[in-house]
């Protein structure tokens, strides 16, 4: 007999080869075959993280990294599909952006950290300023081609019923070109955090990134440790959340 | 003909501009350096072989962590796609691993692999071999069952069903993959440069971000964007190459 598989179960059966790598390490560690100074026990880990919790470093940190980058991402969703939408409809819009993206979209954006801390210093905003920069061209790219890659009997349909250009523009174009744009977002989320902790790494006095490298330095690996796997966790529960959301934005599709 | 001369333009503005900046001392020359200081930056570092040194120790670690990556990111990709408990086991770690900030790993390296290259190149295969497993696992995964039925009502074996249909099928995929791996992984060797020292164009920059000498900055990004250009587009180029049978190149 088969039978389905309700969400939640198919979430714990996505768990238990996650459970196994943990165990491993748990028992890698503890068994000897791992010295301890390398890589500390899974369990070491988590009574740390209980630590940073308590007290409020992480939280501290959280409250830091978050809202700058977020503030990042969001200009860059806007002003990126704002751009990525009118290089598709716009040919004279396009051939002066085009060359300013094809000439930022090879350069390593981590080269810009930088440039940007001599203009924006340590603070909030060199770091809102990356995110930004490094979210915006997937957005750009992926809004562009979901736009130009509409199908043209849609449009010459709903121009033929009287449609006007911003009701094509809002009612067809769009909506049509979403799963697109929306996977452009979705790639722009794993920026962000990359942007956000690298440019903690190297220049910050706050923020998880900086946490990382501080307790890194301080020799505390047990807590650092701790901290990439919340990194890791909180960049994990965005890009599933996201495609949650995309899927249940997306189901007039079906 | 429109299209080359709206490109040119903006360009032609943007020099301008930056031109006219330094001429007329519109922005601080600190956070703006006149652009013929920055190129006289770029003709010395050519010339005292500054440029040629980092920028191909970057290349190098950029170029072998990328090889890694690919040595054992395509292999298990495929391995992923073909099994079902392997898959079982892998899809929900690739999941984590795909959107998780690499780079936060590079202390965990730092600590097991030492200062020097190895963590470095180690960082770099590991920020990209998620990008690589997921297009390989997606590619495989990907290819027409109609394509398989018929070489295999065909009589072809698995060995020559594997070589000859299943991979050519899959390699405009696992190459799309690639294209996005490798700018990830200059990314990465850069960062990880800034973060370490140990020169490279990363650890150059951060040099002359450090010393306030903001021409170098400047100087720096337009060398990381020039190895950045040459490697997108040797990439593809080898794209065209290894795929000149598909039809995606047979119109040109």
């Amino acid at each position: 007999m088969k039978d389905r598989a309700t969400p939640g179960r198919a979430m714990l059966g996505r768990a238990v080869p996650v459970l196994i790598v943990l165990a491993a390490w748990e028992a890698a560690t503890r068994l000897g075959l791992v010295s301890p100074a390398m890589l500390p026990p899974f369990s070491t880990v988590l009574v740390a993280l209980g630590g940073l919790v308590a007290d409020g470093d992480l939280w501290r940190n959280l409250l830091a990294s978050g809202p700058r980058s977020l503030a990042g991402f969001a200009a860059a969703v806007v002003v990126g599909t704002v751009l990525g939408g009118g290089m598709a409809l716009s040919t004279g819009f396009r051939s002066v952006v085009n060359p300013v993206v094809q000439v930022f979209y090879p350069l390593p954006k981590s080269a810009l950290i930088p440039l940007l801390l001599v203009w924006f210093g340590l603070g909030d905003t060199s770091k809102a300023v990356l995110v930004f920069l490094g979210c915006l061209l997937p957005v750009v790219l992926s809004t562009y081609n979901g736009i130009a890659g509409v199908d043209h009997v849609l449009v010459w349909s709903a121009r033929s019923m009287g449609a006007s250009r911003l009701a094509i523009v809002r009612d067809v174009l769009l909506p049509a070109a979403s799963p697109a744009i929306l996977t452009g977002i979705r790639t722009a989320i794993a920026f962000m955090f990359l942007l956000m902790v690298s440019s903690e790494l190297v220049i910050a006095t706050n923020g998880l990134g900086y946490l990382i490298g501080s307790l890194g330095d301080a020799g505390s690996y047990p807590a650092m440790f701790a901290v990439i796997l919340t990194v890791t966790a909180l960049g994990y529960a965005a890009d599933r959340g996201f495609l949650a959301l995309s899927r249940h934005w997306l189901r007039w599709r079906e | 003909m429109w299209r080359i001369a709206g490109s040119l333009s903006a360009a032609v503005v943007l020099v301008l501009t930056w031109l006219a900046a330094g001429r007329w001392e519109l922005v601080d020359p600190f956070l703006l350096p006149p652009l013929p200081d920055v190129l006289g930056r770029l003709a010395e570092d050519a010339r005292g072989g500054d440029f040629a040194t980092n920028a191909g120790l970057t290349f190098y670690r950029t170029v072998l962590g990328f090889a890694i990556a690919c040595a054992i990111g395509i292999p298990l990709g495929i391995m992923v796609a073909r099994g079902r408990w392997l898959r079982w086991f892998m899809e929900p770690l690739i999941s984590i691993g795909f959107p998780m900030p690499k780079i936060a790993f590079l202390p965990v390296f730092i600590l097991w692999f030492g200062l020097y290259d190895v963590s470095k190149v180690v960082m770099v295969a590991f920020a990209a071999v998620f990008t690589v497993i997921a297009a390989a696992e997606a590619g495989m995964r990907g290819v027409d069952k109609f394509l398989v039925w018929s070489a295999r009502s065909m009589g072809v074996g698995p060995l020559a069903l594997f070589w000859d249909v299943l991979l050519p099928a899959a390699m405009p995929q696992i190459f799309t993959g690639l294209q996005i791996a490798l700018p990830t992984a200059l990314i990465t060797t850069v960062a990880a440069e800034m973060l370490m020292g140990g020169s490279g164009l990363g650890g150059a920059m951060l040099q002359s971000g450090r010393f306030a000498d903001s021409v170098g900055v400047y100087a720096g990004i337009v060398e990381t964007a020039a190895v950045g250009v040459v490697v997108v587009a040797a990439m593809a180029q080898l794209r065209q190459w290894l795929l000149r049978w598909h039809p995606e190149f047979a119109r040109r």
